[in-house]
């Protein structure tokens, strides 16, 4: 009889955890993951793949582990993912791979995301080469933003002999791997740069701190530095405000300023010099992915931390995982509660913030049931810091600075869903830049096919 | 890596370096900024384009060691590198892209407060070399602190120094010199005005008395400097602008400059309001003479 239930997974005790950035997930060992690989019924029409926006041959990776050969797991996983490690610990898997998973008709299903976590951090542990030798194309393709979409494109591209630069604006590479996801669940050092540093060894080079639309523009790469192609994965990083009352006072932030503070410039760290902000009491406006991590990210720096949603616990887009992490970790969640304006002290200091409560009407276009105001509900919560987490849209500059490349009315790049081809011949985009702000694994997924896609281009 | 050619004082605190970075030296242009950092641990620090070599490949920069970060650099020497310099950022000066027969009709008055020069110069210098003289107000605390008057004389059709204790031409505040101009006859059509906030704010107070249209260039508090965190968003007239991105050159009667003094002041401890106004007193408001070095 097979167990219906996953091996549980060691996690940092949440009142430790919580005073500290170290990971909270700390993994298999090789026995659980062994343990865990068996439950596998290796189904002939695998649905688990068919729901992997980048086709991992998960029976295939799981059935080396179920034998102990994790190099040849890791083998398996290379040939579809250049980001296992990353993607093992930040994907949804509840709605992809694992969504699908037959056991979980009845059971759990397989932790696909925990196995391929494992694999991955073991092959780094063990300095396995997944590096391959190719034939060079004397080709040259440029990517823009070196996130999710762009290493996985430039990645792809290596692989098939092309000469690949890519061009980022930030002074790291990783995009929102190292400005947004936490440490507490995405270590830098060790995760994330080496799976830079083993798309690096594929041959691609890495240009930081190139601004495509300001220091060389699309065109200028083509016509003056000779490539033959071009793959903007330039990402949604522009942040919404509400545009209420107050909300330029001091000790209001965008999570994305929040997060680059302590994320990327490390403010959390000793001896880094970018400072950061995190009040007695911290307002955390939204309910997606980012406002869990904002939120997680002021209650290590010593904060009592609020998350402020419009809608429902159940409503609430962020993982599943990531809020029952927050509420164990000592979060308070105020639902049904949106906020109308922002209350500053005589120097220009937020002392407050003025909410309405909410109740669920009818549905809306989304399916989602709309929030609606309880009239004469306002009360003041009283905080001293405000972080927007309310979503991110593309960043103008390139469509901007790119005549004839086709944005639609949200300022996102319009490219084919199937090749990632925009509407200048040889300029390709995928990511967040085209579908405005979603996963890791779906950009990952539309770096893959503009790959594929532009090999088929520059081969003609 | 970014290497620094060149390093040269020009008052007490203030630098002025030139620094290796093609790819910017080649795109820039004046009214954009770039942003600096020094090593690993270092913050992200945005420094206005000074000048610029498109052969050599070089652009220069003017700072002021105020903080911990900007007393850091005054360490850097010749031969030393930077780990990264990221450019340009911002939108350049609008008169970069107008039409020059109609730019050569207009009367420009440009007004620089304190370490204001560096800025102020480039844009100056472009006018130049498109053969459009303007007048130039460099303000400073005392003469020791006048910055570039050299550089700004070869560029400029008249240059007014003023300081606010006479050590050195005019005697008091860059508005009093601007405000003399107009009186003996001097018809403006734009003033551009670059320096500390609180000088900025009482030039666009006079001009807009005067009825000269101004242009202000922001320089708050920043991080990425692309336009990914709204730490420098700034209210203009009613709209809320990320000076990166949307600046940093802005209507100065349209910007609200109370509100964007006091975002500056965000990560300012007790502490470090005292460093600075040790610090400041001598420089940063320097020129302006508004506040008496101690706001």
């Amino acid at each position: 009889m097979l167990r219906m239930t996953k091996v549980p997974v060691k996690e940092q005790d949440a009142k430790v955890r919580a005073t500290n950035f170290e990971e909270v997930c700390l993994g298999y060992t090789p026995e659980e993951a062994i343990e865990e690989a068996k439950r596998c019924l290796n189904c002939k029409k695998p649905l688990c793949v068919s729901q992997c926006p980048v086709s991992i041959d998960i029976p295939g990776f799981i059935s080396h582990v179920k034998e102990g050969d994790f190099e040849g797991a890791a083998k398996v996983i290379a040939e579809s993912s250049a980001l296992p490690a990353v993607c093992g610990r930040v994907c949804p898997q509840e709605t992809q791979c694992e969504g699908k998973c037959v056991l979980g008709i009845k059971g759990e299903p397989v932790s696909i995301g925990k196995l391929e976590r494992f694999v991955a951090d073991w092959s780094r542990e063990n300095n396995i080469d997944l590096g391959t030798t190719v034939e060079k194309k004397n080709k040259k393709v440029a990517v823009i933003g070196s996130g999710p979409a762009g290493l996985t494109c430039a990645g792809d591209l290596a692989r098939m002999g092309y000469d690949v630069t890519i061009f980022e604006a930030l002074h790291e590479p990783g995009g929102v791997l190292v400005y947004g996801i936490p440490e507490f669940r995405l270590p830098k050092d060790t995760v994330v740069k080496h799976e830079i540093d083993n798309v690096k060894k594929l041959g691609v080079k890495i240009e930081t701190n190139v601004i495509i639309g300001r220091t060389v523009t699309i065109d200028e790469l083509i016509e003056n530095e000779g490539f033959d192609a071009v793959f903007i994965g330039s990402g949604a990083g522009l942040p919404k405000f509400m545009g209420i009352n107050g909300e330029n006072s001091n000790g209001v932030f965008s999570a994305n300023e929040f997060l680059t503070r302590n994320n990327l410039m490390k403010a959390f760290k000793e001896n880094y010099s970018t400072p950061i902000k995190s009040g007695k009491k911290v307002a955390v406006v939204g309910g997606g992915n980012v406002a869990m991590d904002a939120a997680r990210t002021a209650l290590r720096l010593g904060s009592e931390v609020h998350i402020v949603y419009r809608r429902s616990e159940e409503e609430l887009p962020a993982r599943v995982e990531e809020v029952h992490h927050a509420k164990e970790e000592g979060i308070i969640f105020d639902l049904l509660t949106n906020p109308v304006e922002i209350i500053a002290d005589e120097n220009g200091w937020v002392k407050g913030m003025k909410c309405i409560k909410m109740e669920l009407g009818e549905p809306d276009a989304s399916g989602r049931r709309r929030p609606v105001e309880v009239k004469g509900s306002e009360y003041i919560m009283d905080v001293d810091t405000v972080i927007m987490s309310l979503g991110t849209s593309p960043n103008p500059l390139i469509s901007s600075t790119t005549p004839g490349l086709e944005t639609n009315r949200w300022k996102c790049i319009v490219a084919d869903e199937e090749t990632g081809l925009t509407s200048k011949e040889g300029v390709y985009a995928g990511g967040d830049a085209v579908t405005g702000a979603a996963t890791v694994i779906l950009a990952m997924g539309a770096g893959k096919h503009a790959a594929k896609a532009i090999n088929e281009y520059l081969s003609k | 890596m970014y290497k620094i050619l060149k390093k040269r004082f020009l008052a007490q605190n203030i630098y002025l370096m030139d620094v290796e970075a093609p790819r910017v030296a080649k795109s820039c242009h004046p009214g954009q900024f770039i942003i600096v950092k020094m090593d690993e641990k270092g913050e992200r620090i945005p420094l206005t384009i000074c000048d610029y070599n498109r052969e050599t490949g070089s652009v220069t920069i003017v700072f002021q060691a105020l903080g911990e970060s900007t007393k850091e650099m005054l360490e850097y020497n010749e031969g030393d590198y930077f780990k990264d310099f990221v450019g340009p950022l911002g939108r350049p000066s609008e008169f970069v892209h107008e039409d020059l027969e109609e730019l050569k009709k207009k009367k420009i008055v440009f007004v620089a407060g304190g370490v204001g020069a560096a800025p102020v110069y480039p844009q100056v210098k472009w006018l130049h070399e498109q053969g459009i003289a303007v007048d130039v107000i460099v303000g400073a605390k005392t003469k020791d602190l006048v910055i570039l008057e050299e550089e700004m004389k070869n560029v400029s059709g008249n240059l007014y120094v003023t300081t606010d204790d006479g050590s050195y031409g005019f005697k008091g505040m860059v508005t009093a010199q601007l405000e003399e101009l107009v009186n003996q006859g001097n018809k403006y059509d734009l003033c551009v005005a670059i320096g500390p906030m609180i000088m900025m704010k009482f030039v666009c107070l006079l001009t807009k008395k005067l009825e000269i249209p101004t242009i202000v260039s922001l320089n708050p508090i920043m991080v990425d400097g692309t336009g990914m965190c709204g730490a420098c968003r700034v209210t203009v007239g009613d709209e809320v602008k990320f000076a990166c991105v949307d600046g940093p050159e802005f209507d100065g009667h349209l910007v609200n400059f109370d509100e964007a003094m006091r975002r500056q002041t965000m990560y300012k401890t007790e502490e470090g309001r005292k460093l600075l106004k040790m610090q400041e007193g001598d420089t940063h408001h320097g020129g302006c003479g508004f506040c008496g070095g101690d706001k």
